[in-house]
């Protein structure tokens, strides 16, 4: 059993117009070898590794943080569209106006007492998570002149396998700074696509919040085993 | 006119539910600001109790709402410390890395496989200091079935890391028959095998960039 390598959508380590990846980025290719029981397996037990679940960011503090209260619902799915259930979904990321709790974060934008902008949620059965929390803001960094960093909650997945791991980052609909971000243009079209949410209806609730609906598409297992000498492409 | 949502036409789809464009989810970097969010007390001890893997004083002590892990009992086998820094291309320590590791226990079986020792998981999650440093507690993982040497699998991701890195922590005199790390070009081999830098303490730097570079894994 093995699970699937990347696919067309994966963007490349070194993108050097995301500056820190000059320096951090591998430069030989990674080395291509059979999956093992290491890679296949994963870790389980959830709440016993990392503590209770914290599936509404807007009601850890005294009172509601500031900003507009967002509902992100959607399925974790393996790419042959089978549900992933006991995935535990962790996210993280500023406030309303752009800034993380985070004490090297210097952007002069306020504070919320309010607002950590740490969650953590599992799948049920059919592979489906929902969290409430507070839209994000844009935020300047310094990657080059007049860099914005589109509005983004990010993303971390513990699928069923070591393989499976995944750490990526949502972003919203019509927002133009995504295609000045080279974070996000390291993704190449029409891939990049598959990191923007939805705005729904279905999920919005009146009076209360808004709604968007984002699937997360993990490596599904593949139908054949992997061979061995095929390690060359 | 009236407005009725009912009615409404949705806009066209730009996510993974369109057919068109399904598929897996592209990586993204977790940026240098992850601290507060995935890393949690007690993540990088994976035997007993101890605060070890977070970094708290990055963020005010009334927003810590990790909480510190609940292990259920003593894992059987050696315990030992994994520690080592992790350096880019030039050579500069990594002060906002996290990695984490995953491994067997001490018969070589994973959590969840039958006869598994229930004390241990064997997953853990450690961010790295200001000197680039890590450090895990842990036990030393048994043989994996007759032609895998004892290791532990690493993730390593920071900010300028837009796919997480995978690669294998080995154990230096216990790694000899890995069918895997034989299939790594020998003069790469060292970078994947810690050393005993003092009793049941092992040391391996992963490099991210450069001459010593770590020998990273195709997923």
């Amino acid at each position: 059993m093995s699970y699937h390598r990347e696919d067309a959508g994966a963007p490349p380590s070194l993108f050097p117009d995301y500056g820190a990846t000059r320096t951090r980025a591998p430069l030989h290719p990674p080395l291509r070898v059979p999956q093992t029981r290491t890679e296949t397996t994963g870790p389980a037990g959830w709440d016993r590794l990392m503590g209770s679940a914290l599936a509404d960011l807007t009601t850890q503090h005294a009172a509601m943080p500031q900003g507009q209260r967002i509902i992100v619902t959607g399925r974790v799915l393996d790419e042959d569209g089978r549900a992933v259930p006991d995935t535990v979904l962790e996210i993280w990321q500023a406030n309303a106006a752009g800034r993380y709790i985070h004490g090297k974060d210097q952007w002069d934008a306020p504070h919320d007492p309010n607002f950590t902008g740490a969650g953590r949620v599992v799948t049920d059965a059919e592979g489906r998570y929902r969290f409430v929390t507070i839209r994000p803001g844009a935020y300047p960094w310094g990657n080059h002149r007049n860099a914005w960093r589109p509005a983004h909650i990010h993303l971390s997945l513990l699928g069923p396998a070591f393989a499976t791991r995944l750490v990526t980052q949502l972003y919203f609909p019509d927002d133009p700074l995504i295609e000045i971000d080279p974070i996000a243009n390291a993704v190449p079209m029409p891939y990049r696509q598959r990191l923007v949410a939805r705005f729904d209806m279905d999920v919005t609730e009146p009076n209360w919040a808004l709604g968007y609906r984002f699937d997360v598409v993990l490596k599904g297992r593949e139908q054949t085993p992997f061979e061995e000498d095929d390690h060359d492409h | 006119m009236t407005i009725d949502v009912a009615d409404r036409r949705p806009g066209p789809r730009q996510d993974n539910q369109d057919p068109a464009l399904f598929g897996q989810t592209p990586s993204q970097t977790v940026g240098p600001f992850f601290h507060y969010g995935l890393p949690w007390k007690g993540g990088a001890d994976l035997v007993g109790q101890s605060d070890m893997g977070a970094r708290p004083e990055l963020f005010p002590e009334a927003h810590y709402v990790l909480n510190l892990s609940a292990p259920t009992g003593t894992p059987q086998g050696r315990v030992i410390e994994i520690v080592g820094r992790v350096l880019d291309g030039d050579g500069t320590p990594v002060p906002d890395a996290m990695l984490e590791i995953w491994q067997a226990d001490v018969a070589g079986r994973y959590h969840g496989e039958t006869g598994s020792d229930p004390h241990f998981v064997g997953f853990g999650r450690a961010a790295t200091a200001e000197d680039g440093g890590y450090r895990f507690r842990t036990i030393l993982p048994g043989s994996i079935g007759t032609d895998h040497a004892p290791h532990i699998a690493v993730s390593i991701f920071a900010r300028g890391v837009i796919k997480r890195l995978a690669t294998r922590l080995y154990f230096a005199g216990l790694e000899a028959g890995d069918a895997t790390l034989s299939r790594v070009p020998a003069e790469r081999r060292a970078t994947l095998v810690a050393t005993a830098a003092r009793d049941d303490i092992w040391s391996l730097d992963f490099v991210l960039q450069g001459e010593r570079e770590t020998v990273f894994f195709d997923l």
